[in-house]
């Protein structure tokens, strides 16, 4: 399967268009919290919810690195490996704060999906609700949340 | 910058026609120096440089026509040149219709060597 699924309706249009030019293999738009609004590629929500989850650390662990060091932040984040690469990187939309996690393959390069990032970044930023804030994610509404981004990611 | 690729680029900017160069990481796409006019996106040349290298050689390989020396893309807007040096970098130059194709590949192909040795 490698369908792009969305839980929140204005990331799909930009997403698939980001998928199409960076020709990206995997893609997860997330909450700096780890809550899924959108993806593309997974096939299974237990490979999603651990991408996330861990997506979503490696962001908080470099950000607290970054302030260690006087910085705001480090912006994107890219490991290379043999068959794949990621890039990791954060996007500022007025909904809030968003991850964006990025898998490729060698059909395409990391100069390429930061290119395509930039506009994908951009094109969030536009599409983006401006007059819904997102709620905190609370304890007692984390399961509830799961299961409904579940049930709409992967149609169950 | 290191200075060897510096001086490459200062020549090949010199030819006529010749908007701007770069070294250009092979493999990601990125650019490692760079020379280039006000309003070049250096970023987005590298990016579809290395791609453009890389579907050609394959195409190559596929036909087999060996490893690929140059790639010249002529546009609307310009005229794209490419040429893979050592150490998985790739020379790129970028060009406005008035360039002296034979001369930048000339220029290319000297910095490469030159560079790289």
């Amino acid at each position: 399967m490698s369908a792009t699924t969305v839980v929140e309706t204005w990331t799909e249009a930009p997403l698939v268009r980001y998928v199409g030019q960076a020709s990206a293999r995997l893609v997860v738009v997330m909450t700096p919290s780890g809550q899924v609004l959108a993806q593309h590629g997974f096939a299974r929500a237990m490979d999603l919810m651990s991408a996330a989850a861990l997506g979503a650390a490696i962001m908080a662990s470099s950000g607290a690195l970054a302030q260690l060091l006087g910085e705001q932040t480090f912006g994107a984040l890219f490991h290379a490996g043999v068959h794949h690469g990621i890039h990791l990187a954060p996007c500022a939309t007025p909904r809030g704060g968003l991850i964006v996690l990025t898998v490729f393959g060698r059909e395409t390069s990391i100069g390429l999906v930061e290119l395509f990032y930039e506009e994908f970044a951009a094109a969030l930023k536009r599409a983006a609700p401006v007059d819904q804030v997102r709620e905190p994610v609370l304890a007692k509404d984390f399961e509830a949340d799961l299961h409904r981004s579940l049930t709409s990611l992967f149609r169950r | 910058m290191s200075e060897p690729l510096q001086r490459a680029l200062d020549r090949i900017s010199r030819v006529r026609g010749v908007r701007g160069s770069m070294w250009v990481a092979a493999e990601d796409g990125i650019p490692v120096a760079q020379l280039l006019m006000e309003g070049v996106k250096g970023k987005a040349v590298a990016a579809l440089a290395a791609s453009l290298a890389r579907k050609v050689s394959g195409a190559a390989a596929a036909t087999g026509a060996g490893r690929v020396r140059f790639v010249q893309m002529e546009a609307a807007g310009g005229t794209l040149l490419v040429a893979p040096a050592a150490q998985d970098l790739l020379i790129v130059a970028l060009a406005d219709s008035r360039v002296n194709v034979g001369l930048a590949r000339l220029e290319m192909i000297r910095a490469a060597e030159a560079a790289l040795a």
